[in-house]
Order: C-alpha cells, then structure tokens, then sequence
C-alpha cells in the first residue's frame, strides 16, 4: 500500500467540479433509447433545458426534454396540474408512443404523488404509455437515474401476473441490459448477436436516435430505440444479460434491477458480466453468449481477437508500466481498468463520482493481484480531488495518461498530462458517440490510442522528433 | 411541414408578417410541455455573475445544476479563474430532511480559506427554496467571519423566468456595489460598460474602443470582471447599457440611487457599434475632443473591414437566415447585420421580448417574416424549413435543429467562444456566416436532393 496518498488530501464539505450528473439525466437518456418515446421532467424548465443542452454537446442531436414547467405557485400547491397539461401538450405535439416522466429534486420533495396521478389518467393518454420513475437528484448519480429508469420501463411493461403466452424454443431471444454505453457500443453489440444468429431485445438503444441521418422533413421525435412491444416480450426470453460489475454486486446486496424483475416474476435467468472491454472481458462475453444461445463463436470474432492480441504484443512495451489515471461511471472504470491491466498498463487512480459501496470490491475482482496495492480506489470524487491526489503523488509513481470523459479536461491541462477521450460525456470534440469500447474491436481502438497517445506525446517532448520506430 | 402542428395555447405567440392583425402574446410563463427552449431562473443569474473571476460562486444545492454549467461559458479573464470552477454543496437525502445551512456555512469556510476570493455568491437552487435553507443568515454570518462580501442570490428555478434570474443577479451586484463604503466621487468622462461578459474577450474588444475615444471606463459588468472594480461602478458619470435584458434593473437602480444616467446600445454589427459609440461621444459633448476622435476611429475601423465585408458578402446575397435569440434587442441588431451582408431575415424570435421589442421587430423585417415568442424544436423547424432559411442564428440548443435539416448555423449565446462585437467582430461574424452558407456540404442534404417547391409544403 505505498500509494495511498489520497488519504493526505483533505476531505472537502464543498463538491468541486463533480464527476458526474444527477439522477434525472440517466433517466431522460434511457427514454431517448426508446422507441417513440419523449422524455418529460417533472420540475422545473431550466432541469429539462440544462440536460438537453447537455446531451446535445454530447450526441450532436436533437434532444427533447419536455418539463411541466413549474410555478411559485405550483411548488406550494402541489404540481398534479402541471403535470397533467404537460402530459396533454406533449401527446398533442408529439404523438409519442410513451412519455417517460421522471421527477426531479423539486418534485420529489414537495411530495408530488406522481404514480398516484397517473393512475388516475389509467397510465395512459391516448394510446400514449405513461412511465413514471422515481429520480430526487439528492440520492444517487446520473447513472442511478439510468438503471432505476431501465428497471421502471421494464417493471412497468412486464407486470406480476402478466401471462406467459409462448416461450419460443427456436428462436432463442436475449435480453441485454448494456447500461450507459456510446452509440457505437450498441451497434456493434447488435452486429454480434446477429452474427450469432440470435435476436436480441436491448434496453436502452439510442444508438441509431441519437445519431440518425438529415432529414428531408423534420421528425419530431427520430427513428430508433427498443420498441415497446419487444420490452413486452422481455418476460418471454430464454436469458437476460446484464452488464456491470458493480451493478452485479450492488445487486447482490439486494438493489433491484430490471434482469431482477424478469427473474423473479417469470423465471428468466440473469447472468451479470462486466462491460465486455479487452479481451477478458470480451472472452467472458461472447463465451456467455455462446453457452446461452447454444451457438459457436463466429470465426470473425476469433480473427479479430487474434488480430488485437498480436497489436497488444507489437504495441506492449510503449504501454509497459504506464500509469493511468482513469475516471467516469464506475462500471466503466472498473472495466477499462481491467483492460488497462491486461496490457500492462497500471491503474495508479481509479476514480468515480458514484458511491456505490461496491466499487473498490468490483476493481479488486478485476484486477491481478500483482498489481491491487499500486492502484488507489476512490469513488464519490470529484475533479480537484481526483487532481491533488495525482499531483500529491510521488513524481515516479505519478499517472502519465488521463483516460476518462471530457471533463477531465481542465485537470490534465493543469497536470500537463495527456487526455484520452473516452465514455461520456465528450463535449470539446466530434465523434463522442462513435467511440468504440466494447468488444475485441473496441479494445484495438482503445489501444492503438492510448499507445498513440504516448507516442505523440514522446514525440514531442523530443528534442529531433523522430520518423520511425 | 404539415405534420407538425402548433399547440393551441401558443397560437397567440407565433405572428407571421402580413397577414393578421398584430398582437403578440409575450412575457408569459412557458406553457408546461410546449419543450421551451428557455431556461430557469438559476442559469439567468449565473450568466450575469458568471464571469466575475474573482469571485467564488457557490451553488447550493443537489449536484446537477453546478454540474451542467461547469465552464460552460465563454467568459474569459485577464486573471485569475476562480469563475470557471464548479463548487456546490451537492446536498444528500439527510440535508434534505435536516437541512443544508450546516452544510453550506461549512462549505463556504473551507472554499473561502482554500481560495481567498474577494467575495462570494450562494446561488439559491430549486430545493433550497422549498427546504427553507435561511441562506442570508448564513451569508451574513460567515462575512462576518470572513469579511469579504458573502451574498446570496435568490434564484430558485422555479421563481419565474430566466429573466427573473437576471434581475436576482442585479440584485446581488447592486448589495455589492452598496457595500462599498468609500465616498462617491463622479470621474470625469467615464462609463461602466453593463450586460458586456467577455464571451471571447469581447469586452477587450470594447474597452480598447473606449480608450481611442479618452473615454475611461471604471467598470465593465461583468465581463473580465473583480469584485473591487464592480464597487468602483458607483462613480461612473454614465451607464452604458448592452444586453439590456439581463442588467436593466440594475442600471435602473443606480439612476434612482446614485443619479447615474443610462443609455441602451449595442455592439454587435457596424451600424449599431458606430451608433453605440457616437451615443456615448455625444453625452460627452462638453469635452468635443472625444467625438473628433470617435468620428477618425470609427472612420478608421470602418475602411479597414468593408473590402473583406463586400467581398463575402457576394457569395452570401439574397441567401435567408432565421433568428432565435434570448433577447429581442439582440435580435434587433442581428438583422442590421445580415443586411449589410445582403442577407434576409425569414423568422425573427426571442426567449423573453417584450410587446414593444416585437413591435420593433415587426417594423424591422420584410413581408412574411415569422415572429415567435417562446418557441420550441418544432415551431422553429416548421417555419425555418417552410421559409427555406439558409442560415440558423441560435444557441447550442437550436443548432441540431438547424442541422438536421440541412442549414448552416451560426452560435450565438454565451457559450461561444469567438468575439462577435465591433468592427472586428462583424468580420468574424461575416467569416463564420459565409463559411458555414457557402460550405458545399449543403448541396449532399436530403432537403436539397429533391426538386424546388418548397412553399407547397405550408
């Protein structure tokens, strides 16, 4: 335990430069991944504006986010009105085939009974569903939003007693609940299983809606997303694949998710995995998804596996060593940290906004032992933290590459190290949401830029530059 | 366009040039799920205060709203950058329940050791007001403690408008300004630029102006700005008022308090920045030094950048532009602009005009301009595609709009960061609206694929 420095940095009342968003943002990502679906934020309109304006920066896209728009009035009063008339409006503007509702720290407190409102317009609106979840953004981050809103969406389509009308044996169907991965992730998850000859239902999909093509005229709300019908069908799929190691945990303690749900209502097994990043997790994956669809891997995915380990092999001694500093979700880290590792690069800071209990036991069942007591863990971080402990450390064990989102951006300018765009959000360049993470092909993209990365940076530091290497 | 219909209750605040009695409906209260593209009351304080750099801004509340305005602005600082930190008390279910004033007298104590700032805003969230947080007591006690100026600002999202959020700002910068306990004393020749924020080093831009013309300038609020020279702002002879939206109330206050006059201008394009600066010059007549040398700048300045304006404005003739900005006033100049670069305003539009700014904008624009008051995604699609705009002026939410369907698009709002105002900023402003109208990309867009007759689609 030589690097536990973080414990010489003081602990702040204050939060400075946080690394992560509150609860209602992973909630309105999620109905972006649905089909037909518009997010509606119960609160006030600056929560919509800010997160779509957030997004935005992200994606590039439109995105809506209606708000019931409160009042003085309506805070003392109670928002049941408000809400109502935003209901109307959207299903009058929009013709959405659900409207996601989630409450925003206003809402929640002044004690809005917003189920109890719903039911009394039966859920629906015309043909429209009416979801509602449950998001204060005083308990929890942007990514309790997101699962808590995949849980409501799945519970509120597959109800206890639903009947199981068929289970078709043929055609094996999974469920995959992939958690907060980039556009790029999700279609190269869909290109697997259809590789795999197996269809899949995966919650949230906003691969294709936030980030379709110009329009001739304008769509209100864009193609894409999961289809309400195939979350209906959920209950009557053979498996259900969760990804996330701390999520995995966190559920063992008792935290409901929607594979939960499946399971416990209709018998649908849940097997938990990490984010399939590197070639462990990968491996992991894709042997899963063989075993429970009782199909071989395809040959394609062992040529790029092979591929990858021999970049890993051509690339390794630029990376041997290397220390990182690696933010975001901390689901992601725990799975980029484990890729790092498996390439020889050593983790030195893995940090998170999260406050997940789960996070330090998730990393030490990730990485090697070899390597555990050079690695500080630190989760509920935000920025000037995560800075003064990398700074505090001893220069010959200092991080020398930033991986993680764009927010880090001001901490590695400030450190003068180099930043490796990865996960979300990526607000200062193109191409966020094309990104790569999942998958032996996402490995070598992750790959060939951070050695890229090194060598840049090496490059430049030198005093003739050089041409080859 | 005819899939998208507008709502009922907004009928009264889309007015289309020439064909109906005018009589727009404005400065009301969003309609809830129109999606308004406005925001709240907290981020129209934050844009006022935001760039006093010297300053801590203390956001009190659950993590989101801090986390979504981190650095967002560009507002830049000659100096320190204390204003481009994200600091909030990031309150918990238990502060919630028991209260967050511990938590916030603890936060303010450690940030204000941590960074000697020159003073401090508590910026009021959503839930501050309903939890009952008794925030002034707290401010009251740790400037005490501190003795720099710990103000807070009444900004709860829910309060009102964006523009209630200006006027908190006001607010809390007219508390500073009184806190200043120097006597007045009315400097000779010199203003306080007001509703200038440095967006790109605009204020430089600005003061550099001022200073050809010997004018001197005491404060710029808030643009580059320290909380010192914001109490300075007491003994300008005059207020010179831009963005008037945003600090009117303030300049309004200093005339009742302090007997400083105000003038409202702008400096975005050539006619109103000349407009702008002759104002000033003439308020100075008795000192006639300062318009000679006003009329050589501005003579100057002006042969320096109409070769580059004609020769971008060949390309950019006749092409169509839609508008939709926070304030009308803005929007005002706007339109100038794209007429000295021979362009057309098709839709003109604002968050929070007022009755008399539409009217103003009704006069200003041709037959079959598309007014709008607190329009959404829609409603602005419908009619920029309708009118066949070729450019999009907006900020970051109303560009994928624009994008999608295949129009150039030109940010303007505070999170630019290119300067836009003076002579130099028109050549911007005309570099960007031509590259981005004669960008070859447009001719590969769907909307551009299929044969004219766009207007048979109303």
């Amino acid at each position: 335990m030589t690097l536990k420095k973080h414990k010489d940095t003081p602990s702040y009342t204050a939060t400075q430069n946080a690394c992560k968003m509150c609860t209602p943002l992973g909630a309105t990502l999620v109905f972006q991944g649905i089909e037909g679906c518009v997010p509606l934020l119960h609160g006030s309109q600056g929560c919509s504006t800010y997160m779509r304006r957030y997004l935005i920066s992200h994606f590039k896209e439109p995105v809506d986010i209606a708000s019931s728009n409160f009042t003085e009035e309506t805070a003392v009063f109670g928002g049941g009105a408000n809400l109502k008339l935003a209901i109307e409006n959207v299903a009058r503007q929009y013709a959405p085939s659900m409207i996601g509702i989630a409450t925003t720290c206003l809402s929640e407190t002044i004690g809005d009974d917003v189920q109890l409102i719903l039911n009394s317009m039966d859920n629906h609106i015309n043909g429209t569903a009416l979801v509602h979840v449950s998001t204060p953004a005083y308990s929890g981050t942007h990514v309790d939003g997101f699962h808590g809103a995949v849980a409501a969406v799945v519970d509120r389509f597959n109800p206890v007693g639903k009947r199981i009308v068929y289970r078709p044996k043929k055609k094996k169907k999974i469920n995959l609940f992939p958690g907060m991965l980039s556009n790029e992730d999700l279609r190269h998850l869909k290109d697997i299983f259809e590789d795999f000859h197996t269809p899949v239902t995966i919650l949230p999909d906003y691969s294709e809606r936030l980030e379709g093509p110009s329009w001739e005229e304008y769509q209100a709300i864009q193609k894409g997303g999961t289809s309400i019908s195939a979350i209906e069908k959920m209950n009557v799929a053979v498996h259900t694949l969760e990804f996330g190691a701390v999520l995995a945990l966190t559920a063992e303690m008792g935290q409901k998710t929607a594979g939960d749900i499946l399971s416990k209502r209709f018998g649908v097994p849940c097997t938990r995995l990490p984010i399939p990043i590197g070639v462990k997790a990968t491996d992991r994956f894709l042997d899963t998804l063989s075993q429970i669809s009782g199909r071989p891997v395809p040959e394609k995915y062992r040529k790029e596996k092979w591929r990858l380990v021999d970049a890993y092999v051509d690339g390794n001694k630029y990376v041997a060593k290397k220390r990182a500093l690696i933010y975001g979700e901390e689901d992601f880290v725990v799975s980029m940290a484990g890729f790092l590792a498996e390439v020889g690069i050593i983790p030195v800071l893995c940090a998170s906004g999260g406050k997940s209990k789960t996070f330090k036991k998730a990393l030490e069942d990730t990485l090697p032992e070899t390597l555990i007591d050079q690695v500080v863990i630190q989760n509920d971080m935000d920025f000037t933290c995560m800075e003064e402990t990398a700074a505090a450390m001893p220069e010959d064990l200092r991080p020398e590459i930033i991986i993680g989102n764009s927010k880090g951006y001001a901490m590695a300018r400030r450190l003068k190290i180099p930043l490796v765009r990865v996960g979300f959000p990526i607000h200062d360049r193109v191409g966020g949401p094309r990104i790569l993470h999942v998958g032996y092909k996402g490995a070598q993209q992750l790959f060939d830029n951070i050695v890229n990365t090194i060598l840049t940076a090496k490059q430049t530091e030198s005093r003739i530059g050089y041409s080859y290497m | 366009m005819t899939s998208i219909s507008v709502l009922k209750q907004r009928e009264n605040q889309i007015y289309q040039k020439g064909n109906q009695p005018f009589k727009m409906e404005c400065e009301t209260k969003s309609l809830a799920g129109a999606v308004s593209q406005r925001a709240c009351v907290f981020c129209g304080s934050r844009v006022v205060l935001y760039p006093i750099a010297d300053a801590l801004h203390l956001i009190h509340g659950p993590i989101g709203c801090a986390s979504y305005t981190w650095d967002i602005r560009g507002a830049q600082s000659s100096g320190p950058e204390l204003h481009r930190m994200s600091f909030s008390t990031d309150l918990s279910e238990t502060d919630i329940i028991y209260g967050g004033e511990k938590k916030l007298k603890k936060a303010l104590l450690e940030l204000i050791e941590k960074y000697s700032p020159k003073a401090a805003f508590i910026y009021c969230t959503c839930i501050v007001g309903i939890i009952g947080d008794d925030v002034d007591a707290i401010c009251r006690q740790v400037e005490d403690q501190t003795g720099i100026p710990v103000i807070a600002v009444h900004s709860e999202g829910f309060k009102g408008t964006k523009k209630d959020g200006y006027k908190a700002a006001c607010d809390a910068l007219f508390s500073l300004i009184e806190r200043n306990k120097a006597p007045r004393v009315t400097l000779p020749d010199s203003i306080n630029i007001l509703g200038e924020f440095n967006i790109g080093g605009e204020t430089w831009i600005i003061k550099k102006y001022y200073e050809s013309m010997g004018v001197k300038v005491v404060s710029v609020i808030t643009g580059d700005g320290r909380v010192e020279e914001v109490q300075q702002a007491r003994n300008a002879a005059l207020n010179v008022v831009q963005c008037s939206g945003s600090v009117i109330h303030l300049a309004k206050q200093m005339e009742k308090d302090y007997g400083i006059p105000y003038i409202r201008v702008s400096y975005f394009g050539i006619e109103d920045t000349s407009d702008a600066l002759y104002q000033v010059a003439v308020f100075f007549d008795k000192n006639p030094e300062i318009l000679k040398k006003t009329q050589d700048m501005i003579r100057k300045e002006v042969q320096a950048i109409v070769p580059r304006l004609e020769t971008m404005k060949k390309d950019l003739e006749g092409k169509k532009a839609a508008i939709y900005v926070g304030g009308a006033f803005k929007a005002f100049s706007m339109i100038k602009a794209l007429k000295t670069l021979g362009m057309e305003v098709v839709l003109a539009g604002s968050q929070t005009g007022t009755q008399e700014d539409y009217e103003v904008l009704r006069q200003m624009c041709n037959e079959g301009t598309v007014i709008l008051d607190d329009s959404n995604p829609l409603e602005l699609a419908k009619y920029s595609v309708e009118k066949d705009a070729d450019l999009f002026i907006g900020g970051v939410k109303e560009r994928p709009i624009a994008y999608k369907m295949g129009i150039g698009f030109c940010d303007h709002n505070h999170e630019r960061k290119i300067p836009l105002v003076g002579f130099e900023g028109m050549v911007n402003f005309a570099k960007e609206v031509h590259g981005t109208v004669t960008s070859p990309v447009w001719d590969l867009v769907p909307r551009r694929q299929k044969p004219a007759g766009k207007e048979g689609a109303i």
